[in-house]
């Protein structure tokens, strides 16, 4: 299911703009990480996907629905949408109920409805938690109560805001490796993250926006060859490409798999 | 000075202590960084120094929490709060006052129940928002920001108090790296110029090790790290107990064994020792070759 953005415009009701006429085509499948300051535009961007937000001026379409004639009700069987902050939309006493809400609405079976908060709580490593209230759990583990209730509705598009977000090591492999599985099924996975590192070592495409537009839009090394573009978007790359750049290594180098191999081979070469 | 003295802290109904026998002492116009897994009591920490353990969460409390010679649980939270201490939550949205419709307003907000005089007031705001970048946004509503700019306006609201201690819960969670470095760079400021104390818990290791003078890292509530940031960063501890290491520390030492990284040379957590390091085990190697 592709997710196709035309000409998208967005402001505030005050008259602030944050989206100046934005095109964009994302196909089935895809790994995409947006990227860009702080008020950059790409919360604003993600919730047209799901919509959250209406188009003021232009179309944004997922698979063959405008999102401007679906409800976000509707759009939420394709989109599932990871919130920056969890509790905007953990609203439920039990995380079973919780991760249950969204496929209840979908009128599964109850058959069905179990087996699929199993999974999504297994994925997220809460199989123990299914009884607990969510906010007795700590910040970053209802983070993962509000992914399982994502993942539990099996949708095509996953869109992830700022997921890195107060995940300690193991929280970050979890996603990570979360991440990745759930590409090879096929998924198309967008995320919003400042964390360069692990979206180097997670994500395929990067779509770099400034002041409501998108100024590069690329695979992720030629996105990281551009430092200048990219300093002027207020974005830092990855650790290991700045280090393979400051000792002048062969690039591109994003992850450290990457930088080790490349590092070797001039060793060798000595 | 910060004092804590043998603190063991259990919140009300649990059956485990969230910190256990703690001692620690914190220098004034010091820099101290707190790391540590989900759990581990970084928060319950930062509670402890702002007076909100005991005076809002009771538990059980055993030892004591001096600053500046006074025990914080006989030290009504009046008189530990601003101007003393300035606390900035993790999440932005709950250090908003909700009774201001500027960002200007906002971060004046906390002045004006101290009653500073208007002009001083306005000098004071003018500064913060400078500091953090804020001046385009002075007339926007706080509540129609994007996530990071509003974390910036959580800050300038308590930096603008002028605290002698700050203490910052991930201050720095949803801002850009410009708007990382602001934060670092105004708490530099206000270490070396002001005298200010600041204890923040920060998991981004490469601006820790520097910017902060200390690093601390705690594992299921005992203090189990302390050192200077390099030296706590790239401990092979800390791998254990669920802190990520920068890049740079795995890439040395995924080198190491092939002699990629200078035996004798402390492992890097930052660029520019990162850098340094590597140049220097590739000229062995050219000299060798």
């Amino acid at each position: 299911m592709n997710i196709s953005v035309n000409d998208l415009h967005f402001s505030y009701p005050n008259g602030v703009e944050v989206l100046g006429g934005l095109s964009v085509e994302i196909g089935s499948g895809e790994r995409l990480a947006i990227i860009g300051q702080n008020g950059a535009g790409k919360s604003t961007l993600v919730k047209h996907f799901n919509g959250l937000l209406k188009p003021a001026r232009g179309a944004v379409n997922i698979g063959d629905r405008d999102t401007k004639n679906h409800s976000v009700a509707q759009l939420a069987r394709c989109v599932g949408f990871l919130f920056q902050n969890p509790d905007e939309q953990i609203f439920k006493k039990r995380v079973f109920e919780e991760v249950a809400f969204g496929p209840d609405n979908l009128e599964l079976s109850p058959e069905e409805i179990e087996k699929r908060v199993s999974t999504a709580l297994a994925q997220v490593g809460l199989s123990d938690m299914r009884e607990r209230h969510p906010y007795d759990l700590l910040p970053a583990q209802r983070k993962f109560v509000a992914l399982a209730s994502v993942l539990a509705m099996d949708t095509p598009i996953l869109v992830l805001d700022e997921p890195t977000i107060g995940q300690d090591r193991y929280g970050l492999t979890r996603l990570g490796t979360l991440i990745d599985d759930l590409a090879q099924q096929g998924k198309t996975i967008i995320a919003i993250s400042h964390d360069m590192d692990f979206c180097a070592e997670h994500f395929e495409r990067f779509l770099v926006m400034k002041q409501g537009r998108i100024v590069m839009d690329g695979a992720k090394h030629q996105v990281f060859s551009h430092n200048e573009l990219l300093a002027k978007a207020y974005i830092e790359s990855p650790q290991m490409t700045r280090l393979a750049l400051a000792l002048e290594l062969p690039g591109p180098v994003t992850t450290v798999n990457e930088f080790a191999d490349v590092y070797a081979k001039t060793l060798r070469g000595c | 000075m910060i004092q804590l003295d043998r603190v063991t802290y259990t919140y009300p109904h649990a059956k485990l202590p969230s910190l256990y026998d703690i001692s620690l002492k914190i220098s004034e116009s010091s820099f101290l960084a707190v790391v540590g897994p989900n759990g581990s009591g970084k928060s319950t920490l930062c509670a402890l120094v702002a007076g909100f353990i005991p005076h809002h969460f009771h538990g059980t409390l055993q030892g004591q929490v001096i600053i500046d010679g006074r025990d914080t649980a006989a030290t009504p939270l009046s008189k530990l709060v601003t101007p003393q201490v300035g606390f900035v939550f993790q999440n932005p949205f709950n250090q908003l006052s909700g009774a201001k419709l500027t960002v200007r307003e906002e971060i004046a907000f906390g002045l004006e129940n101290l009653g500073v005089p208007r002009s001083e007031m306005s000098q004071r705001v003018d500064r913060v928002l400078e500091l953090f970048g804020l001046t385009e946004l002075v007339h926007r509503s706080p509540y129609e920001l994007s996530g990071g700019e509003m974390q910036r306006v959580a800050l300038a609201s308590v930096f603008v108090m002028e605290p002698r201690v700050l203490v910052l819960d991930e201050p720095t969670a949803q801002l850009d790296p410009w708007g990382t470095r602001q934060v670092f760079e105004a708490i530099r400021t206000l270490v070396q110029n002001k005298r200010v104390t600041v204890i923040m818990i920060e998991d981004k290791s490469e601006w820790i090790a520097a910017f902060a003078d200390r690093l601390i890292a705690l594992h299921e509530g005992r203090l189990v790290l302390d050192g200077s940031p390099r030296t706590v960063l790239t401990s092979s501890h800390l791998d254990e107990i669920g802190v990520g290491v920068s890049r740079y520390t795995q890439a040395a030492r995924s080198t190491q064994s092939a002699g990629g990284w200078p035996r004798d040379l402390e492992l890097p957590a930052t660029l520019d020792q990162a850098v340094a390091g590597f140049k220097r085990a590739r000229k062995f190697y050219e000299h060798l070759g």
